[in-house]
């Protein structure tokens, strides 16, 4: 068996959350406990609501944050292992807004050069031609190289971002909702881009989002979060067709259609999103679940492995 | 009405090009009153101080017991000869003023560049990593602002002796704190910001995240306080030399000028008001060009 590019072996990352003096700290747990595995060439999804921990997650594969406890692995090598700069060369981030990822005060043959600068390769008439092919790689004129930030759209910054991280030429890439920021008609062109490159570097995609239709688009394999915890990971034909989660069937009757005789989705769960600090007893899903048994409620699920993935839930079959 | 729809349709070449941020913001100066006067203001007083020598032939320290105290050309006994009159040691007031001019920019410039320096590392040290360092800082901070500066330059010149060097010294080493203060905010947000961590998940060294991230985007902020801070600078310098601890004679300084006159003040008041209205000037010129340059780089941070 191959090794896999990106493995996350029962990552958690918990927050201490001060609540005055005399009251002892509380534990917030933002990811807890998830266990990926991501192979070469693919391209794997993460979706799940504001605050489900996704972003967490890419903070600490971009090696931002350091997971509280458990391992993830780059080609089979701890990320603890090896220092910042090394897990920069083979990961690299596209963040959620290109109107803040980018420094305003930079033109964009320095925004695009600058991990080159930092891991101080090549000479500067080099860098120059890296970035121009990089300019044509993601489709922006080179006349733009002189460019500041402010004076680009959301997909031209978006498309600049993009070139900054594949100037490297890393294995994978970090995606946090790359499109969620744009407009609908950019995001296409902009998913487009990510899968010509895809197949033009032979990378690999993590891809943060919450819009199932992208996800759905181009997506391998997707894992669903749901309070920092992987609920259903599964390939994308069987999610989007034999969901087993609870909470992936919802998220997936939440997705709007074009047909208007449809009218509005109807919204399988109640309520709101529990506290992360003191998430419900057994599985944190069941205050919201249609399906909660007495079961649910004092045990806890554990990953039940399905044809092709798992799902946490007592009831997955 | 037939002409408004003919050119309706417009050749789009004739679409006006973007301008660039740069010519915006001169647009935005030309426009801004307090901005074009503190510069015109200050520019000529640089320009004044500097090309003293071709301005007036007199040599500042040059003394005429003679010719002692002559009135400006705008009194009764006043000549062209000595158009802003002499002081007490008979020198030319027009040529002391001019080099004057110098001792106070260069103490303006000096001080803050040493204060300036002092203070942007430590408030970007503070606002940049947070935590225990900003609280340290934070208690500098508190330190020096509980210091006062006229005291403590006392102090120093009592132990030291008073110079143009100590002065620059003791100012550059306390006016720092509304340095430290701004930089530790404005590099707080900045901190906070998307292109930040990208350049942290790139790999770029801390250092290279401060120089090429943070610094070039908290500079229009410390640029208005560098020149509020030199006006502030000069001030104080006068005040030193009034109370005759900073600047020591024969330098012509504008505030030891006010301080030899004051015995005179009297009978000829322009010894002082001379000197004085060109501290006015110089002062309320760099003010007015640091809120405008406030307002200039910052549009949407206007009132």
């Amino acid at each position: 068996m191959t090794i896999p590019v990106l493995e996350l072996k029962d990552v958690t990352k918990t927050y201490a959350i001060r609540q005055g003096i005399f009251r002892p700290p509380a534990t917030l747990t933002a990811v807890g406990g998830v266990s990926l595995t991501v192979a070469r060439g693919e391209v794997h999804a993460l979706v799940g609501e504001s605050g489900s921990g996704k972003s967490t997650l890419a903070r600490m594969l971009l090696g931002l944050i350091a997971p509280t406890s458990g391992e993830i692995r780059i080609d089979g090598v701890p990320i603890a292992m090896t220092n910042r700069r090394e897990v920069a060369r083979r990961i690299q981030p596209v963040f959620q807004d290109p109107y803040s990822s980018l420094n305003p005060r930079k033109t964009v043959a320095d925004l695009i050069a600058l991990p080159l600068v930092a891991h101080r390769i090549g000479s500067a008439k080099d860098r120059q031609k890296r970035v121009a092919a990089m300019l044509d790689a993601v489709g922006l004129p080179r006349r733009m190289i002189d460019a500041y930030p402010g004076q680009m759209s959301g997909g031209q910054r978006q498309r600049v971002a993009i070139a900054r991280a594949l100037v490297m030429q890393p294995d994978v890439l970090i995606c946090d909702e790359p499109t969620s920021a744009l407009d609908v008609s950019v995001q296409a062109q902009i998913l487009n881009l990510l899968m010509d490159l895809k197949r033009e570097f032979g990378l690999t995609y993590f891809f943060i989002s919450h819009n199932l239709a992208v996800v759905e688009h181009l997506a391998d394999r997707v894992a669903v979060m749901y309070l920092g915890r992987i609920v259903e990971e599964r390939s994308r034909e069987a999610l989007f067709e034999r969901a087993s989660h609870p909470y992936s069937k919802a998220l997936l009757d939440c997705v709007l259609t074009p047909d208007p005789t449809l009218g509005m989705p109807d919204a399988a769960i109640t309520g709101a999103f529990p506290n992360p600090i003191a998430p419900p007893p057994g599985c944190t899903f069941h205050p919201r679940c249609p399906r909660a048994t007495d079961h649910c409620r004092v045990a806890a699920p554990p990953p039940v492995p399905l044809a092709d993935g798992f799902a946490t839930c007592h009831l997955a079959t | 009405m037939t002409s408004v729809s003919a050119s309706g349709a417009a050749p789009l070449d004739d679409v006006p090009l973007r301008r660039s941020p740069l010519a915006r913001m001169a647009k935005r100066a030309l426009r801004h009153p307090g901005f074009m006067a503190g510069t015109v203001v200050l520019a000529v007083l640089l320009l004044c101080s500097l090309a003293a020598p071709l301005i007036t032939a007199y040599d500042p320290y040059a003394q005429d017991i003679s010719r002692r105290l002559l009135p400006p050309v705008w009194q009764a006994k006043g000549t062209w000869e000595h158009w802003l009159g002499t002081d007490k040691l008979g020198r030319d007031y027009f040529a002391r003023l001019l080099y004057g001019g110098r001792i106070s920019l260069l103490i303006g410039v000096a001080t803050v560049l040493v204060s300036g320096t002092i203070g942007t590392a430590l408030g970007v040290a503070a606002g940049f990593f947070g935590g225990r360092v900003d609280l340290v800082i934070g208690y500098i901070i508190n330190v020096r602002l509980a210091l006062p500066v006229v005291l403590v330059a006392l102090a120093a010149a009592a132990l030291v002796g008073s110079s143009l060097n100590t002065v620059i010294i003791v100012l550059g080493l306390l006016l720092w704190d509304r340095f430290a203060v701004v930089a530790r905010s404005a590099t707080q947000q900045i901190a906070g910001a998307d292109f930040v961590a990208a350049a942290r998940s790139i790999g770029c060294s801390t250092r290279l995240i401060v120089l090429s991230e943070v610094l070039p985007n908290i500079l229009n902020p410390l640029i208005v306080i560098a020149t509020l801070e030199m006006a502030h600078a000069i001030l104080l310098e006068a005040a030193l030399s009034f109370l005759g601890l900073g600047v020591q004679p024969p330098l012509p300084s504008w505030g030891l000028m006010i301080a030899e006159g004051k015995q005179f003040m009297f009978f000829s008041p322009w010894v002082i008001t001379v000197p004085g209205v060109a501290l006015v000037a110089l002062v309320l010129a760099i003010n007015l060009l640091g809120d405008g340059l406030r307002d200039v780089t910052a549009p949407e941070n206007r009132s």
